[in-house]
């Protein structure tokens, strides 16, 4: 815990040492800043349980007076369009299971590929000798400081040429096979672990190959794990590279899904009620995601500072 | 893939190439199928697309026709485009809004759990706003921000204030964006900064604190020293991250209104997918990138990143 009563961990702490006016004041604003977090996480909920016509008085009370799956089941299209537009609003829809369905494909064909291609080159970087190695490793971690801005129109035209515009394969082609930080982050990892397993399984005459896919995989599942958690966030929420590729509706990704119901309602007079229960069904995986496996996540996250 | 045996023996003059193709050219064979993949997505999404941005670059190209070769026209053009230079000064500004109180805050929530809090559920609700999409939180914060129905806005009426129009403000707009943007990510950069700073030596506080020195005087000369490396990598990614903002604008005031979130990203996107001036665009995008690459070296240099003082 705390390191300054770390010298002498056998002394229970003083009250005084618990309670200083420092940390009250810390775990002030340390939970103000949580507050500030979940609260309007909260009112995006809440609204999204309101009746349409519940909004104008309850729009900002903390709790619903008559929560309901109203605005839900118009958002999913599981009722008709003359009653959606009998609640009022654009009566747009958002094809959640579609757009669900996209992501988590988008999402899990980007994780795999990357993650076994950077592990593949992370490995030959780190352990093969081959004529061109430094040159191409260094051709990679340089990749990383290229800025999207320059390539997304070079990418975007090949995308087009190859007729893979509002297509999954033009989706994922750009992530799909290469990032640099993945394999710099793995090779670092595989350098790291003792030759001994290996040149044993060299004496008894195993190929690199098995070598690769039996020992040192195995033995590297946290790492992997690590990369192929990191890959599946950013991926998760990409919105600039799909928004560009793939308007079209059967193709849409959650986050572009989530902007073409947002850009049909109309300015003046949104759907508060339907949007606010789109953006909840929407935020919802994550939430999932951070109870399942929050641990994983946060300490993936931390890991991407670089080592 | 190829399989290969050790050199353990001395190869017979006559046997130098089946030697080779059974040692070191089957691990170069080996090394280069192993590479091959990433190679293939390195050249075609990478660095092929570099050197053709700055070939397109010097082409007027519509999509439409073949593209025409115009020399420097493009370069020469946005050097008088009061609108490029605008999106610039935008950038820079959201930026300047964005770094000093997004750093500021993650290194706060970072202090404060380091020295408060283990908890896995803390950590979470901090990092959630990361996990969310540019576009969710967009729409979180439309709604929070709306000018008549929203949250933040009812308690401004409620103190007797004038409501604000946030998003649609000509002078709170990118204001707004910004502050947006650092709910998003404070939580990442004080799990960064986390990270970091469970690496430093707890001997280091104990030493300080037998000294006497206070809280803010161990952050002020242990912590934040032995935090050089992690504060050069977030400065650096979240600066050139930050120039380049794009995502929540689109959603929420597209550039507007009138153009004052009119971001350099923005309208490179807009003259590309807008106007179809491709060349222009990748101009625009070349001296986009040169300005980035000038920020991080001079970062770099600054903050002397390559070396650790724990080493």
């Amino acid at each position: 815990m705390n390191p300054i009563n770390s010298i002498t961990p056998a002394t229970p702490l003083t009250a005084r040492q618990r309670w200083s006016a420092g940390r009250l004041l810390a775990w002030t604003l340390l939970i103000g800043m949580l507050l500030v977090t979940l609260a309007p996480l909260w009112m995006v909920i809440k609204t999204g349980l309101l009746h349409p016509h519940a909004l104008y008085a309850e729009s900002t009370t903390l709790w619903p007076a008559e929560p309901t799956l109203l605005n839900v089941k118009k958002v999913l299209g599981l009722m008709s369009t003359d009653e959606a537009l009998a609640l009022g609003g654009s009566g747009a829809q958002i094809d959640f299971l579609r757009a669900l369905g996209n992501s988590l494909l988008f999402t899990g064909i980007i994780v795999t590929l990357q993650t076994i291609s950077a592990a593949m080159s992370a490995y030959a970087f780190a352990r093969l000798r081959f004529p061109g190695r430094q040159t191409l490793f260094a051709l990679f971690v340089a990749s990383m400081m290229v800025p999207g801005v320059v390539i997304f129109i070079p990418n975007f035209i090949l995308i087009k040429e190859l007729g893979w515009l509002n297509s999954m394969a033009g989706m994922v082609a750009p992530f799909c096979l290469m990032q640099g930080f993945s394999v710099f982050f793995l090779r670092q990892f595989f350098l790291s672990i003792p030759h001994d397993l290996e040149e044993a399984a060299i004496l008894d005459g195993a190929s690199r190959a098995y070598i690769f896919w039996r020992i040192v995989l195995p033995l590297s599942l946290t790492p992997l794990a690590t990369i192929a958690t990191l890959t599946g966030i950013n991926m998760w929420n990409e919105f600039f590279w799909p928004y560009l590729v793939a308007k079209d509706p059967a193709q849409q990704v959650l986050p572009v899904a989530l902007q073409s119901f947002k850009s049909q309602t109309p300015q003046g007079q949104p759907d508060w009620t339907g949007l606010m229960a789109a953006t909840a069904i929407t935020l919802l995986p994550t939430i999932l995601l951070l109870l399942a496996f929050g641990r994983r996540v946060v300490e993936s996250v931390q890991f991407s500072g670089g080592k | 893939m190829s399989s290969s045996t050790p050199a353990q023996t001395r190869p017979a003059p006559s046997r130098v190439l089946s030697h080779w193709l059974s040692g070191r050219g089957a691990e170069a064979l080996t090394g280069w199928l192993m590479v091959l993949p990433a190679l293939i997505g390195f050249l075609l999404f990478y660095a092929l697309p570099t050197l053709r941005a700055v070939e397109i670059s010097f082409t007027d190209w519509n999509l439409l026709r073949e593209p025409q070769f115009v020399g420097w026209d493009n370069y020469v053009r946005l050097w008088a485009d009061d609108k490029f230079w605008n999106g610039m000064k935008l950038s820079g500004y959201y930026v300047l809004l964005n770094i000093p109180l997004q750093t500021a805050l993650g290194l706060f929530l970072a202090v404060a759990m380091d020295r408060l809090t283990r908890s896995l559920f803390v950590k979470s609700v901090v990092l959630l706003p990361y996990l969310m999409s540019n576009v969710l939180v967009a729409m979180v914060w439309l709604w929070m921000l709306d000018p008549i129905l929203g949250l933040v806005n009812h308690h401004i009426a409620a103190l007797g204030l004038e409501r604000m129009p946030f998003f649609g403000g000509v002078d709170q707009a990118m204001l707004t964006v910004a502050g947006v943007n650092i709910w998003r990510h404070m939580g990442l950069v004080a799990m960064l900064f986390l990270a970091g700073m469970q690496n430093i030596p707890r001997h280091l506080y104990e030493a300080a604190a037998l000294e006497g020195a206070s809280e803010w005087q161990m952050f002020r000369r242990v912590t934040l020293p032995l935090l050089r490396p992690v504060m050069v990598f977030v400065l650096v990614t979240s600066v050139t991250g930050s120039f380049q903002i794009f995502d929540t604008i689109a959603v929420t005031t597209n550039g507007g209104p009138l153009d004052s979130t009119r971001v350099i990203v923005h309208y490179i996107v807009q003259n590309a997918f807008s106007f179809y001036k491709m060349g222009y665009a990748s101009a625009m995008s070349m001296v986009l990138c040169l300005v980035m690459l000038g920020y991080t070296v001079i970062q770099m240099r600054i903050m002397r990143a390559n070396e650790n003082d724990l080493a």
